[in-house]
């Protein structure tokens, strides 16, 4: 199974509820396309909800690291909430954590965006 | 000592393909759960490189995979028919100025989660990368 990618309003914050697995080839690709997308769109506030993401490859972090970039280049912000202990190992491994903001609930981290 | 040796076409299906044959046989040597997925990324990060940057896809290139299993721990071998590099010149992932490239952590990832990693290249003569995975002690 690829990544299952659907996004929902809270307040004025973007979710982007993802599910599966992010890897090189259709999942880092669906995972480009649709911060691109929001970012099209003029949303600013996008909080990726990572809580039925059951494997992300190296490829999959480059592209998250990438879609940061994107919506920090376009004046908006990009957090982080739901990360498996898995995920938060690998953020650990790469020094991520410095540059991700990551919750635990959303509703916190729907919050820090005001 | 059970050993599978292949030789995988440079496609992403082969990538799939040793990661599941390494996840079967991370089970078979006693590794749990985290533990499997753990040497199951490091032999698809390896496998993403000989067929992306080593053999580029190339179908008249092959991968030499192969996962030898004993009572004490895992080998795997992966090697392409690529061009080469120097590992060395690779820059630090883990350098500040670095954290925001989009990729480069291959290599970072197989050797945390893996406890021997070799890896020997040379101009023209491809890539080949030894993981190692020991029996964790009960």
């Amino acid at each position: 199974m690829s990544v299952k990618l659907t996004s929902r309003q809270v307040g004025d914050v973007t979710v982007v509820d993802a599910a599966g697995r992010i890897t090189l080839g259709e999942g880092a690709s669906a995972f480009r396309e649709k911060i691109r997308e929001l970012v099209n769109n003029n949303s600013k506030k996008i909080l990726l909800n990572l809580g039925d993401v059951s494997y992300i490859d190296s490829s999959g972090i480059g592209e998250l690291v990438s879609g940061f970039t994107t919506v920090t280049n376009s004046g908006g912000q990009l957090k982080l909430v739901g990360l498996s202990k898995r995920v938060k190992d690998l953020l650990q491994i790469t020094k991520l954590y410095t540059v991700f903001e990551a919750f635990d609930d959303e509703a916190q981290a729907v919050r820090s965006f005001a | 000592m059970d050993k599978i040796q292949e030789a995988l076409e440079s496609t992403l299906e082969s990538v799939d393909k040793a990661e599941e044959l390494a996840l079967r046989e991370a089970e078979k040597l006693g590794l749990d759960e985290d533990g499997q997925q753990q040497f199951g990324m490091a032999v698809r990060e390896c496998m993403v490189n000989a067929v992306v940057h080593g053999n580029r896809y190339n179908s008249n290139k092959k991968v030499h995979f192969s996962i030898e299993r004993s009572e004490e721990r895992l080998i795997v071998t992966i090697g392409d028919e690529g061009a080469g590099f120097d590992f060395k010149s690779l820059p630090d992932p883990l350098a500040p100025e670095n954290l925001l490239r989009q990729s480069g952590r291959g290599f970072l990832l197989m050797q945390a989660f893996v406890d021997e990693f070799d890896l020997h290249s040379r101009p023209g003569g491809g890539t080949e990368v030894r993981l190692v995975k020991n029996r964790p002690e009960s």
